[in-house]
Parts: C-alpha cells; sequence; structure tokens
C-alpha cells in the first residue's frame, strides 16, 4: 500500500523530484568523467614517461642498479625469460646491454652511452622506431650498424651513412674497440638522452663489450599500469635473490613523487564535488520534509505508525536515487567513451612541451570499469545515507508540534 | 449507557521550568456512548489542548484518560499509535487529507492501516460517500474539492474505522455558514443513525447551538457544563 503512495508522492512534487534526480544524476556523471579524466590523464602520463626510455619495470642482476657497470650484467637465461614472459599483463620484455665508450669522428671524441637492443622487443616498450628522423631503425639482423640520438650526431656532424669509432673497456676489463656504419637518427625530446644514446643491435654490443650472452637489464612493458604492484611482486618470487626486480616508481622516484602530489589535489576536487552532491540532495530533502511536515503529523495522528511512514520516505528517497544513479551511469559510459575516442587536446606551451617529448598532447579518458561502479556506488551511498535523514524526521515528530501553524 | 471517555483530574503545563502555562486544569470529563458535545471557551481557554490530551495526542502531567477502559496515558509512543488507529476518529480544522490520494483512497487508508479486507473496504467506502453525501466524488483529488467537501471526507475517514468517537478540533473554522451547517448536519445525522460519539470545539454560535451537550472551558478548568441555551446566557462567545 505504502508502495503505492510512494509512487504518487513522487509525482506530487514534479520539481523537486526531478531536481533531486538530476542532482544525483549529474553527480554520478560529474564523478565519473572527473575520475576517469584523472586515471586516464595519470596512466597516459606513466605510459609517456615509462615508454619513453624506462618501461613499467626492469630486472637486473641483484646490485646492479646502485652501481651500474657491465661486471654486474647477468647471463641471458631463456628459462628465465620464457617464465617472464609468460606472466599475465606483461606485453614485452626487452633486454639491453648499457654501459660507456668514447665515440670518435674525425677529430672529435665525445662520450656515449652505447645501448645494445633487440630491435622487435624494443620498440614494442619505447617506440624507439617512431622515433627515427633520419635513415632507418634496425632491421631483424642489424649488423654492425649504429642508431645515434639526435644531439649526439649534431655534435659530430655526422649524416646517415658515415662510419663512426667506438672505444671502451668490455666486459672484465677487456679492450673493446669498433667502427660502425650509421644507420639512422633518433630524437628524444629530453636533452639529458638526446645528446648521449646511441644503440646497436644486442648482438652487436655484445660483440664490442666483448661479452656474448650478457645483459645489464631486461625491460617489461605492462598492459595496465593497475597491476604494477601485484606484477612486480609476482616477478620477485619468481627471481628470488639473483635478481632484481624494480617498478618504474624506484626506477623514478620523482615521476612518483609528481604523480602522487597531483593525485591528491584530484581527491580534494572529488571531495568537494562529493561535497556539494552532498548539499544538493540534502537540500531537497530538507525542503521535502518542511513541506510534508504537517502531513506526516496528521498521519501520526491518526495512526499510522512510524515504521510505515519511515519506510514510505525511504521507498521514495531510494527510487529517486537509485533512478537518479542509473541513468547518471548508463549516460556516462558513452560520454567516457566518446572523451576516450576524442580526448581532450591540449593548447599552448603545455600541448609544446608534450610534443618536444614525442607525447601526443591529450587528455584521455580512461574508461576502467572499475571507475564506473565505485563512482556509481560513492555517489548510490551518498544519496542512501542522506535517505536517513526523512526517516530519522518521522522517527522525531510529534504530530502535536508537527500540526502546529 | 456506555461510557466512552473518562478524563480524569487531567492536567497539562507547558513549560515547566521556564514560563509555566497551565493549558488544562485538574478537569473531569465523563463522554458517554452517542453524545454530540461542544468544547466552547474563549482563546486559549485550552479546547486544543484537552482535545489533544483526549485524543492521545499529548500526555498529561497529571491525571488518567479512560477510554474503552484503557487508561491511554500508560500506553508507550507506538502502542498509543496504535490505539488511536482502532478507537478515536479525528478530524481536523484543515488539510485533513493526503494530497496525492483520491477522496477514496483517502478514506480506504485508514482501513488498509487497520488490516481490513479489501472486499469489506470497498463495500464500507460506497456507504460511507453515500452518508456524506458525496458519491459522485470519490475519484477526486482533495484539492479540486471545496474545504467543506474535504471536511466531509474527513468526517468519513474518521468514521471508517468504526472509532469509539470521534474528535474534531475546530472542524468548521475553515468553513463558510452553509458549509459549516451542512457538515453539522451530516455529523448530527452520523450521531443519530450511527450512535457515533462526537467531541467537537468551536467558536461558532451556530455550531454551538446544534450541540446537545456544551462543556465551557475558561482558562483551563471547565466552567459550565450544560444544554446550549444555558451557556448562550452564561458567556458571550466570541467568534
Ligand atoms: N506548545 C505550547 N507551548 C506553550 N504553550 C502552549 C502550547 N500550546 C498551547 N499553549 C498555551 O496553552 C493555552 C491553551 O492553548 P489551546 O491551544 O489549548 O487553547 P484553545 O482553547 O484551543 O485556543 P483557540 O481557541 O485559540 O484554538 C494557551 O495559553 C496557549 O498559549
Ligand atoms: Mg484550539
Amino acid at each position: 500500500m505504502w508502495f503505492r503512495l510512494a509512487w504518487k508522492n513522487l509525482w506530487r512534487n514534479k520539481h523537486r523530484t526531478s531536481i533531486t534526480t538530476a542532482a544525483i544524476f549529474f553527480a554520478v556523471i560529474l564523478s565519473i568523467a572527473a575520475s576517469s579524466l584523472q586515471d586516464g590523464v595519470f596512466d597516459n602520463f606513466i605510459k609517456n614517461m615509462v615508454s619513453y626510455y624506462t618501461g613499467y619495470i626492469q630486472i637486473h642482476q641483484q646490485g646492479y642498479w646502485d652501481h651500474q657497470v657491465l661486471d654486474n650484467g647477468m647471463l641471458r637465461n631463456e628459462q628465465y625469460e620464457t617464465r617472464i614472459r609468460g606472466q599475465k599483463n606483461i606485453t614485452a620484455m626487452a633486454p639491453r646491454i648499457e654501459s660507456y665508450a668514447l665515440a670518435s669522428f674525425k677529430d672529435l671524441t665525445k662520450g656515449c652511452m652505447v645501448v645494445g637492443i633487440h630491435p622487435e622487443e624494443e620498440n614494442k616498450i619505447t617506440g624507439l622506431q617512431k622515433k627515427v628522423i633520419a635513415g632507418d631503425y634496425f632491421d631483424h639482423n642489424g649488423g654492425n650498424t649504429v642508431i645515434l640520438s639526435e644531439g649526439l650526431a649534431e655534435r659530430f656532424s655526422l649524416q646517415v651513412k658515415d662510419t663512426i669509432y667506438l672505444i671502451s673497456q668490455g666486459y672484465h676489463g677487456a679492450l673493446a674497440a669498433g667502427k660502425y656504419l650509421i644507420r639512422g637518427f633518433v630524437s628524444f625530446g629530453s636533452p639529458e638522452l638526446n645528446d648521449q644514446l646511441l644503440f646497436m643491435p644486442l648482438k652487436t654490443a655484445q660483440e664490442f663489450y666483448a661479452a656474448p650472452d650478457l645483459v645489464t637489464s631486461y625491460v617489461l612493458g605492462l598492459k595496465f599500469d593497475k597491476t604494477l604492484e601485484s606484477t612486480v611482486s609476482n616477478l620477485r618470487q619468481i627471481s628470488g635473490d639473483t635478481y632484481e626486480v624494480m617498478s618504474w616508481k624506484e626506477l623514478l622516484p620523482d615521476v612518483d613523487q609528481h604523480i602522487k602530489m597531483d593525485k591528491g589535489s584530484m581527491y580534494i576536487i572529488l571531495g568537494i564535488l562529493y561535497l556539494l552532491i552532498c548539499f544538493g540532495i540534502f537540500g531537497t530533502m530538507l525542503m521535502m520534509m518542511v513541506e510534508r511536515r504537517y502531513e506526516v503529523g496528521m498521519l501520526v495522528a491518526i495512526g499510522m505508525k512510524k515504521g510505515i511512514l519511515a519506510m514510505l520516505f525511504l521507498t521514495e528517497s531510494i527510487f529517486t536515487v537509485i533512478i537518479g544513479s542509473v541513468t547518471g551511469l548508463l549516460c556516462s559510459i558513452p560520454l567516457v567513451y566518446y572523451l576516450k575516442e576524442h580526448p581532450i587536446r591540449i593548447g599552448g606551451e603545455m600541448a609544446e612541451t608534450y610534443k618536444r617529448f614525442n607525447f601526443e598532447p591529450v587528455f584521455p579518458a580512461s574508461t576502467d570499469p572499475s571507475i564506473f561502479i565505485t563512482q556509481g556506488l560513492i555517489v548510490l551511498g551518498i544519496g542512501l545515507v542522506l535517505s536517513l535523514y526523512p526517516v530519522i524526521t518521522v522517527f522525531k515528530i510529534d504530530p502535536v508540534k508537527a500540526m502546529k501553524k | 449507557m456506555k461510557t466512552v471517555i473518562d478524563a480524569h483530574n487531567i492536567k497539562k503545563i507547558y513549560n515547566p521550568e521556564t514560563v509555566p502555562v497551565v493549558a488544562v486544569n485538574n478537569v473531569h470529563l465523563h463522554l458517554e456512548r452517542g453524545e454530540f458535545t461542544a468544547l466552547v471557551g474563549p482563546s486559549g481557554s485550552g479546547k486544543t489542548t484537552l482535545l489533544n490530551l483526549i485524543g492521545g495526542l499529548d500526555k498529561p502531567d497529571n491525571g488518567s484518560v479512560i477510554i474503552n477502559g484503557v487508561d491511554i496515558t500508560r500506553l508507550s509512543a507506538n502502542k498509543l499509535i496504535d490505539f488511536r488507529l482502532h478507537n478515536i476518529g479525528f478530524v481536523f480544522q484543515s488539510f485533513n487529507l493526503i494530497p496525492v490520494l483520491s477522496a477514496r483512497e483517502n478514506v480506504e487508508l485508514i482501513m488498509q492501516l487497520q488490516h481490513v479486507k479489501k472486499a469489506e473496504i470497498n463495500v464500507r467506502v460506497t456507504s460511507l460517500f453515500r452518508q456524506i453525501g458525496l458519491e459522485d466524488k470519490m475519484d477526486v483529488r482533495p484539492a479540486q474539492l471545496s474545504g467543506g467537501q474535504q471536511q466531509r471526507i474527513a468526517v468519513a475517514r474518521a468514521l471508517a474505522s468504526r472509532p469509539q468517537f470521534i474528535l474534531a478540533d475546530e472542524p468548521t473554522a475553515n468553513l463558510d455558514t452553509k458549509s459549516a451547517d451542512n457538515l453539522l448536519d451530516i455529523m448530527a445525522k452520523l450521531n443519530k443513525e450511527e450512535n457515533m460519539t462526537f467531541i467537537f470545539s468551536t467558536h461558532d454560535q451556530r455550531v454551538i447551538e446544534r450541540a446537545r451537550r456544551v462543556v465551557t472551558l475558561v482558562d483551563g478548568q471547565i466552567h459550565t457544563d450544560s444544554s446550549p441555551v444555558s451557556v448562550h446566557a452564561d458567556y458571550p462567545v466570541t467568534a
């Protein structure tokens, strides 16, 4: 019986019901859009940062990170690599051998970092091929060719097809020397990398350093940053004490710190949003109770139990809250997908910075289903908690006072 | 004769701590089945307070109110609501009806609260609307009815619960003379035909004259308790 009455009450003040529903509707949409943008932007930022060079996760011989020399490298272990590759969420595993060398061309000599890479796997993680601005990327055999970073090439005034000489100390103190044909140039946004990187195929680098089968790191790509922690702990279990497994948070502590701070301020914004939602919903409920105070008093006077009245109000508010949340949720899905497909473009100086680092200057939206669920539930929860206000008011009402004019 | 209300030595003091107002002062009131009693007195004399005490809407600070053998001053808040539902019919000065329900649904509601069977409700509603002469307004919402019609439906609702008595606080205060007469006609008819007990407060001389017993309150105390004629002579009623 009260269900019918509740239904009719919803229509008694159409404006109020629609205001409440709309408040919840927009609250859900706003909070979903806000947090999907937040997640999207941070995910994208992380992806940009890690695919720049570092990767999501790196594995080294235990102790390499603190003392980065060839002698702390590790021999490739096929069995181990297969196990790591088999882990969920790992998209690529790129072996690298990194060390310093002196490069010389004509009468110029300069220090550089020689990085031996597996061309395909490396490309999956850092998209190195896209960074090629002159010449070509490595094909599968590669041979005795190198790709230089743009800044380095400029120092030497090099052209593609020129030959460069490298000299360094190899594994266990061996002398390393060789001459290499320049295959192409790559451009990095950061001067630090742009002025010193020199890539060669892994095999070539191992020969140069007289370290057959040696690598200094495995760089891993991940499908979702969300799985970072769990993947790292899985890998640690597999790797035991022989290897050190490091996430980008440890590899790039500054970036991690920066994101944490930015996220903090985003949570404050979300908090303010929730507060506004609370006031919006509470305002309409307050209005409703003022308007219906006399009526509630009258109903209690003629013998309607407060429990039934509370049920009536609860049914009404829950209905409003659920309709608002569900429609808000449903409408936010296409909206967020739209924002994902047509991300908000950044303009101005920020866009320039993004472009310089080869990042796409966009704010993409994340369509992670957990955002919809979490935000939907938070707003629903706020609505339901506030629905208790009419219930409490009903239980506290005194018919004589309520009916007094 | 069966006793319906037996209020014994009841007292109600508002704001006992700050500025005490003795709204009802040692009142004894005894009502028999089938009475048609008006409660009169100047504004602020305690009529509403007394009716609230008798109707179980408020508790006296002293004394007892026995209705149909039950001392309602001893009932818990929840029991009291249930007691009102089954024993007392209420007609208030105005806004008696739920605006979103039709006239008929307003009357049905109280019987649904009493868990009366649907078939019985249907029969009873039809006869009640015939008694108040509003058979043609059953499916109309309160807003589309005149004040007088709304009060008649409130009387029908009060009657629907088959109460021990119907209590009405200034039921005609918001009505024009004709509507007030009409409402009193219906109340008097129900009193006569169904032997329903009525107690109502009023300022209206024409309404007072229709009562068979008139209780006058002055400063929270019963001043006179008699037939309408003597009241008229006794003190000038202000409208
Ligand atoms: N809630 C309250 N708090 C304090 N004093 C009250 C309260 N309700 C009533 N009173 C006082 O109690 C006295 C009796 O009031 P009551 O409303 O019963 O009079 P009444 O006879 O119904 O008057 P009226 O004819 O104007 O309706 C008045 O002095 C009034 O001011
Ligand atoms: Mg009064």
